[in-house]
């Protein structure tokens, strides 16, 4: 046995009385975990290849497999933990950065979790929302700060451009190539129909997708992979991207295995080369660079889309959205350290970047300080789980929240966290094309719309329970929330009451 | 206990209010019997009137009425006061003593002219001037409270059944084109007289019935543009926005009604293209304006009154008219005391505005 030995983390538990053999686990798994023994004809495992995706679980037509923690541990140690350890044993073999995928796994606090949602009692209804109308409608974009009428005395009608989607929930940024093109449509089409927004992430648009381009946010980011004006047109809004939850400060990496066939034309880069996103942008040095990007990107696109920066979740966020707000952005995402991605460098992925919640609570804020709120929309993501999330994202003063895991999720992600190896058995985070196929589009496309839709109706039956039936009096509505195990500190922050109190 | 202010404090009431549209003047007996049937909307916890046209001598001056806890306060406040504005006239405001009322804290009127020479060099419109004055007495002078701000009118208010309220100011020897009142059942309050309704600023003054669901989304809007909600009640609040934009933004009173009680989606969709324009505008531009939760309110002016229930129509609210009189009231008993042969009562719609104005020249 090597020095570089490491258990496998995964047990395959096979049930031989219940296995027929028919190879269908095999033919499943991209990792080749499972093979066929030809002379005992039974099925065997090599679970150092498991990465526990579920694949062959769900597919088993006898259900015979089980996929459970290996228990072989090393001797317990609270400050040397397993994962620690095998860590040690993989950099001193490979010398190199390790790689992860899929958001934070570590056990920081979730402050979603430790925030209650307030009720109606006695002193004012609650609403029923299957008996009276219930308003989930957003506008993102630039407010005027003052009416102007015509010469009749009417009002001026005109507004800054405008997204308009049906509930404060968007599908966040995944490049083609990234993820599939089967995933891509799901997505795009989902979002046609549900009447809100997917986002292009840092591969252009596939030719095939332009046709959602009013449901489409295109992105522009450090590598400008796939930008063009035509590309930039035909998209409803376009996103700066200048730093991601899951990894701030540096760039992305998609390795030229990847950039094959479609993927390298849609970026525009020759295939099978690297496509390396830097770190910073390498026109935007600092805040009045920004400026003269968004401005370009208006110029070119005729002042008809708005311009969205999204910025991860850094110590300094406040004052960094102040000054994006006074650059010229008509909407600033913000994501938090818990986002996910196809793949970061572990340790970036664990220790860089800040809570979602605290973010939003101290953005927000600090724009209403400085009487700027309504300069731009909040969009906020990573991580975004659940209705309530969204509601109680809402509440501390987003006007949308971005959502991919749960998207993601919803079109088969076990969330087994290997997306940088290229292998999803779910057809999501591959370009190979047996791999692709395995995600029908037809039944993407519904599960996100019912996904979607469910969350909806959970959004309306919280918003019934406060008494408000229109979503724009939740934005901002603190009183709405107390927190519940948290330090003053943390409250202060949050800018919301203890429970009690 | 905490004091109203630093707790927010829920509470139902009762709302009545009478208007000539010719500009007579009435005196407050009639509005103060049109609480005494729905006294038990109230808790004794608070009642109140605003009354316009009631200072006609003084027609030009910003009539402010303020609560004091004690003379350093009031020679404080009064001291703040001669920077901003001359003092036209000071007086004590004349009550009856009555055992129902207690706990009287000092209250004065002022008459007041803002300074040309101060009002110059701060390069502020008028109203703003003396709105921000307002704002600076009660928020930074402990035990001074301006309760009425506004000019011709005024606003008299305590802790009690508001029937005791209007014998306790002797609201019978007061004239008014436009009365409106107030009677309040807070769930708990500690009893403080700035606590109590109609809530002013400028000549603006609300008097509400409900309990609002947007309050803290409304109230983190409008501290944006330099208010300070002191008293964390719907009313305040609701003022704030009324002055915002009614005086600040332009808007017109409509336009105001289709931001605060907004029509639905859903409805504006069904309206013809200008219209739809123009309240998909309106929802667009002041989506955090918008109050949902029940309500019932009236908003007096110089010159008129708008009451407007919320899009649901949560709260109760009828009105009526006779002659050149409209009536409103939380129920249509207390219009019936006040002429019981009134007409055409009827309850509007959610959302629905009723705007009345008295005729040009006769306020």
């Amino acid at each position: 046995m090597s020095l570089n030995y490491i258990t496998p983390e995964f047990e395959i538990k096979r049930n031989y009385d219940r296995c027929i053999s028919c190879r269908v686990c095999e033919r499943q798994c991209a990792n080749e975990a499972h093979i066929y023994d030809e002379d005992s004809k039974i099925m065997l495992a090599d679970e150092s290849k498991c990465v526990d995706c579920q694949r062959c679980v769900s597919l088993c037509p006898t259900h015979a497999l089980k996929i459970v923690k290996n228990e072989c541990a090393f001797r317990e140690n609270a400050n040397w933990q397993s994962d620690t350890i095998k860590e040690i044993y993989k950099q001193a073999s490979s010398g190199g950065v390790l790689l992860s995928s899929m958001g934070n796994p570590k056990p920081l606090p979730v402050y979603w979790d430790k925030m209650l949602v307030n009720a109606s009692q006695v002193t004012n209804p609650p609403i029923d929302p299957l008996r009276e109308p219930m308003e989930t409608k957003v506008f993102l974009g630039k407010k005027p700060s003052r009416p102007e009428r015509n010469a009749d005395g009417s009002l001026k009608t005109d507004l800054p451009p405008q997204l308009e989607l049906s509930m404060p929930v968007m599908f966040s940024a995944m490049s083609y190539g990234s993820i599939s093109y089967n995933a891509h449509e799901s997505l795009a089409r989902a979002a046609a129909e549900l009447g809100i927004y997917y986002n292009t992430g840092e591969g252009g648009l596939h030719e095939d997708f332009y046709a959602y381009g009013p449901n489409t946010i295109v992105q522009v980011a450090s590598g400008r992979f796939g930008v063009h004006e035509g590309y930039l047109s035909a998209g409803a809004a376009i996103e700066i991207k200048m730093g991601q939850g899951a990894k701030p400060g540096i760039g992305g990496h998609l390795p030229g295995t990847k950039i094959v066939g479609d993927v390298s034309r849609t970026r525009m880069i020759p295939e099978g080369s690297d496509a390396i996103s830097p770190a910073p942008h390498h026109d935007i040095y600092s805040i009045e660079d920004l400026r003269q990007l968004v401005y370009s990107l208006k110029e070119a696109t005729q002042y008809k889309k708005p311009v969205i920066v999204k910025v991860a979740a850094v110590h300094n966020i406040a004052a960094i959205a102040s000054g994006i707000a006074r650059s010229g952005a008509d909407i600033i995402a913000i994501d938090g350290f818990r986002g996910g991605t196809g793949a970061a460098p572990t340790r970036i992925r664990d220790n860089v970047g800040i809570p979602i919640e605290l973010a939003l609570a101290a953005v927000d804020q600090r724009l209403r300080d400085e009487g700027i709120r309504n300069d731009v929309s909040l969009v906020v993501g990573g991580s975004i789980r659940c209705a309530s999330d969204v509601v109680k994202a809402i509440a501390l003063g987003a006007d949308a929240c971005y959502v991919a895991t749960a998207a993601l999720l919803a079109l088969g992600c076990h969330l087994c966290r290997t997306c940088q190896t290229g292998k999803c058995n779910w057809g999501i985070a591959t370009q190979r094309p047996e791999l692709v196929k395995r995600l029908n589009p037809n039944i993407g496309r519904e599960r996100l719309v019912n996904l979607m839709t469910a969350w909806k109706h959970e959004i309306k039956e919280l918003m019934g329970g406060m008494g408000i039936n229109s979503i724009e009096t939740l934005r901002g509505n603190r009183l709405m929330l107390r927190g519940i195990n948290m330090t003053e500190k943390e409250l202060e922050i949050l800018g919301i009451s203890h429970a009690g109190e | 206990m905490k004091l109203e202010g630093q707790v927010r404090i829920p509470s139902g009431c009762a709302i009545s209010a009478v208007i000539s549209k010719e500009g007579r003047r009435m005196t407050g007996e009639k509005i103060i019997e049109s609480m005494i049937p729905m006294h038990d909307r109230s808790n004794g916890l608070g009642g109140g009137f605003a009354a316009y046209g009631i200072y006609p001598e003084y027609r030009d001056y910003y009539a402010f009425h303020i609560f004091y806890d004690d003379s350093a306060a009031k020679s404080e406040c009064e001291n703040f006061l001669k920077e901003s504005f001359e003092i036209v006239n000071a007086e004590i405001i004349p009550i009856r003593k009555i055992p129902e009322i207690t706990d009287v804290p000092l209250i004065w009127r002022y008459f007041l002219d803002p300074l040309k020479s101060v009002l110059s060099r701060r390069q502020l419109d008028e109203k703003e001037y003396v709105a921000r004055a307002v704002t600076a007495v009660n928020t930074k002078i402990n035990g001074a409270y301006v309760f009425s701000s506004g000019k011709n009118m005024g606003v008299f208010k305590a802790v009690g059944f508001p029937e005791d309220v209007g014998r306790f100011y002797r609201l019978e020897e007061y004239e008014a084109y436009s009365w409106t009142a107030h009677g309040r059942y807070p769930t708990n309050t500690p009893g403080w007289w700035g606590g109590a309704h109609p809530f002013a600023l400028l000549d603006y003054s609300i008097v509400h019935n409900g309990e609002i669901s947007s309050y803290d989304a409304n109230r983190r809007c409008i501290e944006m543009y330099g208010y300070k909600c002191t008293l964390q009640t719907d009313t305040e609040v609701i003022t704030y926005i009324a002055d915002y934009l009614l005086r600040r933004q332009g808007l017109t009173l409509e336009e105001t009604a289709s931001v605060i009680a907004a029509p639905f989606w859903s409805t504006i969709n069904g309206k013809d293209e200008t219209e739809r324009k123009t309240l998909s505008y309106l929802r667009t531009v002041y989506p955090s304006l918008l109050i949902t939760g029940p309500f019932s309110i009236i908003l007096g002016f110089e010159g008129g009154l708008m009451a407007l229930n919320d899009r649901l129509k949560l709260r109760s609210m009828v009105c009526a008219e006779k002659d050149d009189k409209v009536f409103i009231g939380s129920e249509e008993a207390a219009i019936r005391v006040m002429e019981p042969n009134a007409e055409n009562i009827y309850a509007p719609a959610g959302g629905e505005p009723v705007i009345v104005k008295v005729k040009e020249g006769a306020f």
